[in-house]
């Protein structure tokens, strides 16, 4: 019985996700849509594990490179960008947290914020921002200064 | 006239007559070499067996020259939002006036890299560190913002950065409500050659060559040479801090 059940979940599954597959290849938003390397063949990880622990492997090569000097080792930031940040029609790189791209299209699906972007670089070195800047990460639109009159104390 | 800026002229002035006795000998001053005796694998975590230093000569900075303050800008992405009183400053040029006697030495003044940072003492979340081989860091993983570190320093080298930013250096990484200061161009020191820090390398393209890079600990270093011929000073000397950055002709 509990076997027929397991063998029913998992038909149950393969059905559910075909279904979101097909809404993401209509333009769905169920799943989210991750545009391919700019360049490269394959990653530094499987993708499997990619997806699941890019997190860890940056959170312990940070340390490891700010504390102890050690650079060029594979899980880096920077390698990530310079594969995965796409490129314009006018040839600039697109921010990877620029809506719909690399980084953001997973997070936004996932609901997990990224704190990368505050300080790190969202291009490869040299390469030109084309588009603007996330709506969480731009200025407020009213700064405290501008309400205030002088002469208001 | 801050205590740091009285100490400076005392001993200026405790110095005054030996300083003209050297210059009337006609000590010439030599070429200066900016070595980088630096050959490591960028894969290798850094030792104390180096570290890493700076001697400038107030002698060869020229007054009005902001060659090393824009470098370093440029280097990391540092720009002002018009407002002088917050904008970031790694590096800012001083100009000391003796009042007795009206000499005037201009420095550029960043970061000391203390061997005993008072950040580092005061940082609750230990995101102020001093690296193995001597360049102090702020790990902005870990910094709260808090600014301890900026009123303990005493001599104002951190910022705070107040503003969002955009467009930052890939090798610089900066950010809105974390404290930064000069980091010895720490990118450029751990490549495999190594590259001097981007102060040194505009003041010596301007031809000044005040800036003088180099590993304290090898005595073969052209930096280790000049500490040991020339009468060098640290900052705040009384403090007891052992600074990486010394200076010659106050």
């Amino acid at each position: 019985m509990i076997r027929r059940l397991h063998s029913v979940g998992v038909l149950l599954g393969v059905l559910l996700l075909s279904a979101t597959a097909a809404a993401a290849d209509e333009g769905g938003t169920l799943l989210p849509v991750i545009p391919p390397a700019a360049k490269g063949e394959a990653c530094v990880e499987p993708t499997d594990v990619m997806r699941r622990d890019h997190m860890h492997f940056l959170m312990h090569q940070r340390d490891e490179t700010v504390h102890g000097g050690i650079r060029g080792a594979k899980h880096s930031l920077v390698g990530c960008i310079d594969c995965h940040a796409q490129l314009d029609a006018q040839g600039a790189a697109v921010p990877v947290n620029a809506k719909g791209q690399f980084c953001e299209s997973c997070h936004r699906f996932a609901g997990a914020r990224m704190d990368c972007f505050e300080c790190h670089a969202t291009v490869p070195a040299g390469k030109q921002t084309s588009t603007a800047l996330p709506d969480w990460m731009s200025p407020p639109t009213v700064s405290i200064a501008s309400t205030r009159s002088p002469g208001a104390d | 006239m801050s205590a740091a800026d009285k100490s400076l002229a005392d001993r200026s002035r405790r110095r005054f007559l030996a300083r003209a006795g050297v210059a009337a000998a006609g000590l010439a001053a030599g070429v200066r070499f900016i070595d980088f005796p630096h050959a490591n694998a960028a894969s290798d975590p850094v030792t104390g067996a180096r570290r890493w230093g700076m001697l400038i000569d107030a002698d060869k900075c020229a007054t009005g020259c902001n060659a090393c303050v824009t470098a370093c800008n440029d280097e990391h992405g540092i720009r002002g939002h018009g407002r002088p009183e917050t904008d970031a400053q790694w590096i800012r040029k001083v100009t000391l006036r003796e009042k007795a006697t009206g000499r005037e030495t201009s420095l550029p003044l960043m970061c000391q890299h203390c061997e005993n940072p008072p950040c580092v003492d005061v940082c609750p979340t230990g995101a102020s560190f001093r690296r193995a081989d001597g360049i102090v860091l702020v790990d902005k993983h870990s910094c709260i913002g808090c600014r301890y570190c900026m009123l303990a320093c005493p001599f104002k080298a951190r910022s705070f950065v107040h503003e969002n930013l955009s467009d930052q250096k890939s090798w610089s990484p900066r950010g809105k409500g974390t404290v930064e200061s000069c980091n010895l161009c720490v990118h450029r020191i751990d490549e495999a050659n190594g590259r001097i820090p981007a102060c040194a390398e505009a003041c010596a393209r301007e031809g000044h060559k005040a800036i003088l890079f180099g590993d304290l600990k090898n005595p073969t270093s052209t930096l280790a040479k000049e500490l040991v011929d020339d009468d060098t000073q640290e900052l705040r000397a009384d403090l007891g801090l052992n600074t990486g950055i010394r200076y010659e002709d106050l």
